[in-house]
């Protein structure tokens, strides 16, 4: 039982008062993030790096703070959903089709219950999977030189783009904008400057935090000008918090499938916690007998997709941490939580740092149980919250990123940059070209042209290298129908329509 | 018709040609490997140029621009933001960040009274968080006014 005494090793390092204590501080505020709407996971995460990385925190407990600011903010989208009807972010879009109609009938006290029931059985057994399933593919990630990961990078791209996009192009133009903001900087083999253009700043290249704040974080601010904040007033009164344990039964079957295919799609490179509540609502949908109900307030509808977001959410860890290769868009931002505290994920990591692997698996257990507290029978509070107007929260989240980024590098410079990218990423959104593939590239880019180049010199300049071994071939293979495939897909796994936010007449 | 991902694209060809004329310009050192410190960029560039076609040969449906007053208040934030990052080293924390979140929750709330309001609660409030709670490394006033 090596796992159980990793656990223990784990939680000896991680169940500290000191790191509890921030386990508490960031499900809280993680909540909040994720119930925000228009302030999702990656945004929140983004955020708090830089902030805690002035504030001096050691490795594992700024992991501890933020990973459960993470899964605070998974299980927090869901309160804007149900009561808004506007995802609090993105994975959780679904839950808006039956929650916010349970809501309107007068059932939302019991859609929170059970959504954060279901977030909690989600998460905590993707958590386990992760416990089971990362060691294991770590062994195998042992296997990988040079020319593999430079092909499992392209499968990060690939599989994320196509995806995430409705137009390839679009995708592929994002991650090779990442790649290429990446290069910028000395080049680490030969020690020479690469567009740096003579300027000092950009020598030690752009500093990814600069580039997630500005994108994610800045970028909406724009969109909150344009549109005066109009999508934030509770319309629905939340009664009395009682628990339906007969609502919780009738939806344990719903809970468990949906993480079971979360989990499987959040592993998978790129897919990330979108895809897997899509997938989890998608899938029960089509599994009941009665379907009649989904869509007008079907507590299955709310169970499976929440399910089936935090588990992936936990799934996504599993690349991430084995391999370096971020599944999401905030595993992505975890990534760079990571490099920033001068750890690199990857196989050697569960041998040589086995200490930070358990101490966040042992974190994240612990973050479940608080958040589940917080969730069920402290929900009101964040509901509260929620009604904290937009000219508020919005300022107020602009001056957090400029403050975390000056107090970070202490450069007007940088500041600067956060704003052109603010300003890229809304014209980005605008064109619907998805962000997320930027990040990655340039998280991953200098990785990336590093192994190609180390493969090459193996090869001693020989291309045909790169498809040399079988493992190889195989992610060229996953990579090209990870690009193309979702182009022929989409016509049956069309997106169902969202609901009116308008009540109609006679509902 | 021109569309918005025509402009982008067109933009992005450029500037991917720009690109590469800066990658070929790289020096090279005495330390070197079989691929150099150009090849990389020069795909990236090319695999940019490939969807800026794609882009400009089949364009989404347009999406929604801002146009007249709106792009001049988005014109106002990108300027205050900008004149922020210059200010808050010279004028400390608190007076900048006053000054911008009020702009910006006008923006959004399109109150004077309750931007104003919100705007001191910020400054004041955010650098208490930061500077007294979280010990963050922040000049509250301009240098010399004390703190």
């Amino acid at each position: 039982m090596e796992i159980l005494s990793n656990l223990a090793m784990g939680f000896s390092i991680a169940a500290t008062p000191y790191t509890l204590l921030l386990a508490v501080i960031g499900c809280f505020v993680g909540t909040i993030i994720g119930a925000l709407p228009g302030l999702g996971p990656a945004n929140g995460v983004a955020l708090l790096i830089p902030i805690s990385f002035s504030m001096g925190l050691d490795a594992i407990p700024a992991l501890v703070l933020l990973t459960s600011v993470y899964y605070g903010a998974m299980y927090g989208g869901r309160i804007s959903s149900i009561l808004l009807n506007i995802p609090g972010d993105e994975p959780a879009m679904m839950t808006t089709l039956d929650g916010y109609p349970m809501a309107k009938q007068g059932k939302a006290g019991e859609a929170l219950v059970v959504s954060g029931v279901a977030s909690f059985v989600g998460a905590f057994i993707a958590t386990i999977g992760l416990m089971v399933f990362a060691p294991y593919l770590a062994r195998v990630a042992f296997k990988f030189g040079p020319a593999e990961y430079f092909a499992l990078y392209l499968l990060a791209f690939c599989t994320l783009g196509g995806i995430g996009s409705n137009n390839q192009a679009k995708a592929a133009m994002a991650a090779a904008i990442g790649l290429g903001i990446a290069m910028i900087g000395l080049d680490k083999t030969t020690g020479m400057p690469r567009f740096t253009f003579g300027e000092l700043h950009l020598q030690d290249g752009v500093d990814f935090l600069v580039a997630i704040v500005g994108l994610f974080a800045v970028a909406e601010v724009f969109f909150f000008i344009e549109t005066h904040g109009k999508n934030s007033a509770i319309g629905v009164k939340l009664g009395k918090i009682l628990v339906p344990w007969r609502m919780l039964k009738q939806t344990t079957g719903a809970m468990l499938r949906g993480t079971g295919i979360g989990f499987v799609a959040g592993v998978l490179p790129g897919a990330g916690a979108s895809l897997g509540s899509f997938l989890a609502y998608t899938a029960e949908k089509s599994a009941a007998r009665d379907k009649s109900q989904f869509g007008k307030g079907d507590p299955r509808g709310v169970a499976a997709p929440e399910a089936g977001n935090n588990a992936a959410a936990g799934g996504a860890l599993v690349p991430m941490l084995t391999l370096g290769v971020p599944g999401s868009g905030t595993t992505a931002v975890l990534l760079a939580l990571l490099l920033t505290l001068n750890i690199t994920p990857g196989p050697l990591l569960f041998t040589e740092r086995p200490e930070v692997v358990w101490s966040l698996i042992a974190a994240l257990l612990i973050a479940n149980i608080v958040l589940l507290l917080m969730n069920v029978p402290m929900v009101k509070v964040f509901v509260h919250i929620l009604s904290v107007p937009a000219w508020v929260l919005l300022p107020g989240v602009t001056m957090v990123a400029f403050v975390g980024i000056y107090s970070l590098t202490g450069s007007s410079f940088d500041m600067l940059m956060m704003v052109g990218f603010g300003v890229l990423g809304y014209i980005m959104r605008k064109l619907e070209i998805p962000t997320v593939p930027v990040i990655l590239g340039i998280l991953l880019g200098n990785a990336m042209e590093d192994n190609l180049r180390r493969a090459m010199v193996l090869s001693d300049g020989d291309w045909t290298f790169l498809f040399s071994s079988p493992i190889a071939t195989g992610l060229w293979i996953a990579a090209v129908l990870g690009f193309v495939a979702p182009v022929f897909l989409r016509r049956f796994l069309k997106k169902p329509p969202m609901p009116e936010t308008e009540p109609k007449v006679g509902d | 018709m021109i569309r918005g991902d025509r402009i982008f694209g067109a933009v992005m060809i450029v500037l991917a040609l720009g690109y590469i004329l800066t990658a070929s310009r790289i020096g090279t050192s005495f330390m070197s490997d079989p691929v150099g410190p150009r090849v990389f960029p020069y795909m990236v560039a090319g695999v940019v140029i490939l969807c800026s076609v794609s882009m400009i040969l089949r364009p989404d449906p347009e999406a929604e621009w801002p146009a007249g007053p709106m792009l001049l208040q988005l014109g106002i934030a990108f300027a205050a933001l900008i004149g922020y990052a210059f200010a808050i080293k010279p004028l400390g924390f608190i007076l900048p960040t006053t000054f911008v979140a009020g702009i910006l929750s006008w923006q959004i709330g399109g109150h004077p009274a309750r931007a104003a309001i919100s705007g001191v609660g910020l400054g004041i409030g955010l650098f208490v968080l930061f500077r007294v709670i979280l010990g963050l490394g922040l000049r509250g006033l301009p240098a010399g006014w004390g703190f």
